[in-house]
């Protein structure tokens, strides 16, 4: 018996540990630095939003008057973020029509509420630093995770413009020798590369936050609940073994 | 169970209260009905880890059940909508958040802890006789749970949903003569729609929850009827005390394992709330980064994959090559894998029940079964082309996918334990079993 359990153990683990090794990446995305407790990056990263990304895309399951729980009060919102509609109850859509989008963008842009669990942060953040110039592609624009995309780069105006440029030469498996290819800045931007960063960090920050806005209410309550139940586990198990004191 | 003394039934309730209970027992057996399945039913004592899972299942039963309730208040059963308003209530429903992700991550821990259910009959022989139907309504209840995920899974109309929908309905299609009709009859339209979804929801809100709720009672009333296994396999029913008249090794389930079952239940509520404060996605295993995306019949996924519980059986799905161009082989192969189940209690011819008093050739046979379940689990979730490729394929397996040549050998073993149980369990070097239950 003692075998078999052990056996069973370490097939369990076998299995659990495959799981975890797989799924590895093609593309190596940079770590988001996300953080839901900061409402100013938040409201910043809200603002870039509804400034930039709603011309085009739609985050149609958010709904402006949310944005009071990043603490924007419903007047900063009415005077500041409401470019879209009047209603601070309406949901954030573009005033882009999908059949305009269709003819000047080739498709419609996807709608963003959900996006950063379809992609995850991490993939956001590195998406948004990673377009640059390839006269190539039909919008003059390629990014490093996402080939081809059809959307332009509306950003460079703050990043500048990045080239990917050949530093060198490698061997592959194969012994045939490939290009190592490598970002550079092509034209500056008016931030710097740092600048730049803590801009797109905001705003994949306040995507996160759009994604899942009961999150940091979750989290919270989670700790709560968890103390309860440690709490609790004690109060059961001690009247357990009272009642169980009996059993001979 | 006639182990309890048919002592006069006298209510141990001052006042009101009973002379209420005296009252209705005039009427309506409850002080016998309470006695019969709770304060007087003898249970083993010594139930170890594995028997918490039974009483964990109804938890979550219950659980899904109420928090369905409150989901389909403001759920919409049409495709136009369906998408939308699961996010209406992530976002604008007080607690929706919660009560999704209670009933999300409560479906795959009803999988969780009905495997291991399963398992703990498996290893201490609890499908034996007398237990050969209550082993049954099991299965059965496990074969109504995976059609009640099955519907479930297409409501949030995501494109997983949609997709994986559509991978299930088309197995239905393999079959031959019959398939495309069938698949036809199944969504009640040409392809997935909002017709399969008006349906797929009845099913999943009513019919299948009213199937689920009697198997429930039946595997109840047949384990009350039959009384309990334990972990040593043997009978504590045929060593009664005199003066008792009940079992020796029995104690009352009340309380001894209500109490020790509430322990389990916040444990295992500990687990559960882990995982929806703070995991509720579990790495996209419980819910499916594709399926924030609202289901688009004209784009497919990169990577289609069932949802973890169900991946054992699509592995072996897979794995099986067709024949005629035809994926039947396949599905007949899913389909006996769960078949299989049913018949478990007439193939062992063990003189044991439990592990513990197994021989080795027992022993090991459930260890490759579970390893190749789980293995075969894993396989499911990812890519047939996860470990690579041989340049050509192997004599007999064939297949040049390394995953694909494992996955064959892998649903072998599965079927290997079941279909050769008659053999190694009368073969077998088992130890004797023990006069009373080691406690």
């Amino acid at each position: 018996m003692k075998t078999a359990m052990k056996l069973l153990l370490a097939s369990v683990s076998l299995a659990a540990a495959s799981a975890f090794a797989s799924g590895g990446a093609e593309v190596h995305l940079d770590k988001a630095p996300i953080n839901l407790k900061d409402t100013a990056s938040l409201q910043r990263g809200a603002k870039t939003f509804i400034n930039y990304c709603l011309n085009c895309h739609n985050a149609q399951f958010m709904r402006y008057s949310h944005l009071t729980q990043i603490g924007l009060t419903e007047q900063q919102i009415k005077d500041n973020l409401l470019f879209t509609t009047d209603k601070i109850g309406d949901t954030m859509i573009s005033s882009l029509q999908p059949t305009d989008a269709k003819d000047w963008l080739g498709s419609v842009p996807p709608d963003l509420t959900l996006s950063a669990r379809v992609r995850s942060p991490d993939w956001l953040y590195t998406y948004l630093r990673g377009f640059y110039r390839d006269d190539a592609a039909p919008s003059g624009w390629n990014n490093t995770v996402f080939k081809n995309v059809a959307m332009p780069h509306v950003l460079h105006d703050l990043q500048g413009t990045q080239a990917m440029l050949k530093t060198g030469e490698r061997r592959d498996h194969d012994g045939k020798m490939q290009p190592i290819m490598k970002l550079a800045m092509d034209r500056a931007g008016s931030m710097s590369p740092g600048e730049y960063d803590r801009y797109i960090a905001d705003l994949v920050n306040y995507m996160t936050y759009m994604a899942e806005p009961a999150g940091p209410q979750r989290t919270q309550l989670g700790v709560l609940v968890l103390f309860f139940l440690v709490f609790a586990f004690f109060i059961t198990l001690w009247l357990k073994h009272e009642y169980w004191k009996d059993v001979k | 169970m006639s182990n309890a003394p048919k002592a006069a039934i006298a209510p141990p309730f001052p006042g009101i209260v009973g002379d209420a209970i005296v009252w209705i027992d005039a009427r309506f057996p409850l002080v016998k009905l309470y006695k019969e399945q709770v304060g007087d039913y003898h249970a083993p004592k010594n139930f170890n880890f594995w028997y918490y899972f039974g009483s964990l299942a109804m938890l979550i039963l219950v659980m899904q059940i109420v928090t369905g309730i409150f989901l389909t208040m403001n759920y919409k059963p049409d495709a136009k909508f369906a998408f939308a308003s699961v996010e209406y209530i992530m976002r604008d429903v007080s607690w929706g958040w919660l009560i999704r992700y209670m009933h999300s991550t409560g479906a795959s821990m009803f999988f969780l802890v009905v495997y291991l259910h399963m398992m703990r009959g498996l290893m201490y022989g609890s499908y034996r006789k007398p237990r050969e139907l209550l082993w049954i309504f099991g299965c059965m209840i496990y074969l109504a749970l995976m059609a009640e995920a099955f519907f479930g899974y297409l409501l949030p109309w995501g494109q997983m949903s949609y997709w994986g929908a559509q991978v299930i309905i088309n197995l239905f299609g393999a079959i031959p003569i019959i398939g495309d009709d069938l698949a036809v009859w199944i969504r009640g339209d040409f392809s997935i729609s909002d017709a399969t979804l008006n349906r797929f929801f009845a099913f999943h809100v009513i019919a299948l929850p009213l199937v689920l709720l009697g198997l429930v009672s039946a595997h109840l009333v047949a384990l009350h009827e039959v009384g309990s296994n334990n972990p040593d396999g043997i009978e504590i029913n045929k060593d009664i005390d005199p003066l008792t008249g009940t079992p020796k090794d029995g104690i009352p389930f009340h309380p001894y394992y209500t109490l020790k079952d509430v322990v389990g239940v916040v444990v295992f509520l500990a687990v559960f709330s882990a995982i929806v404060f703070f995991a509720p996605e579990m790495g996209g295993y419980f819910l499916e980064a594709p399926n924030f995306i609202q289901a688009d019949p004209l784009k497919t996924p990169e990577h289609i994959a069932p949802v973890w519980y169900f991946t054992p059986f699509y592995a072996m799905l897979r794995a099986v090559p067709s024949m005629l161009g035809s994926q039947f082989p396949g599905v007949a192969v899913m389909g006996a894998a769960t078949m299989i189940l049913f018949i478990l209690p007439w193939l062992d011819r063990g003189k044991v029940k439990s592990v513990r008093y197994r021989g080795p050739i027992y022993k090991r046979f459930l260890t490759a079964f579970v390893i190749s379940f789980l293995v075969l689990g894993y396989l499911g979730v990812v890519p047939t082309t996860v470990w690579g490729q041989l340049s050509k394929g192997l004599p007999l397996i064939g297949g040049a996918d390394v995953a694909t040549i494992v996955a064959r050998v892998l649903t072998v073993v599965y079927f290997a334990f079941f279909i050769l149980m008659p053999w190694y369990t009368k073969a077998d070097k088992e130890k004797p079993e023990p006069e009373r239950v080691t406690f």
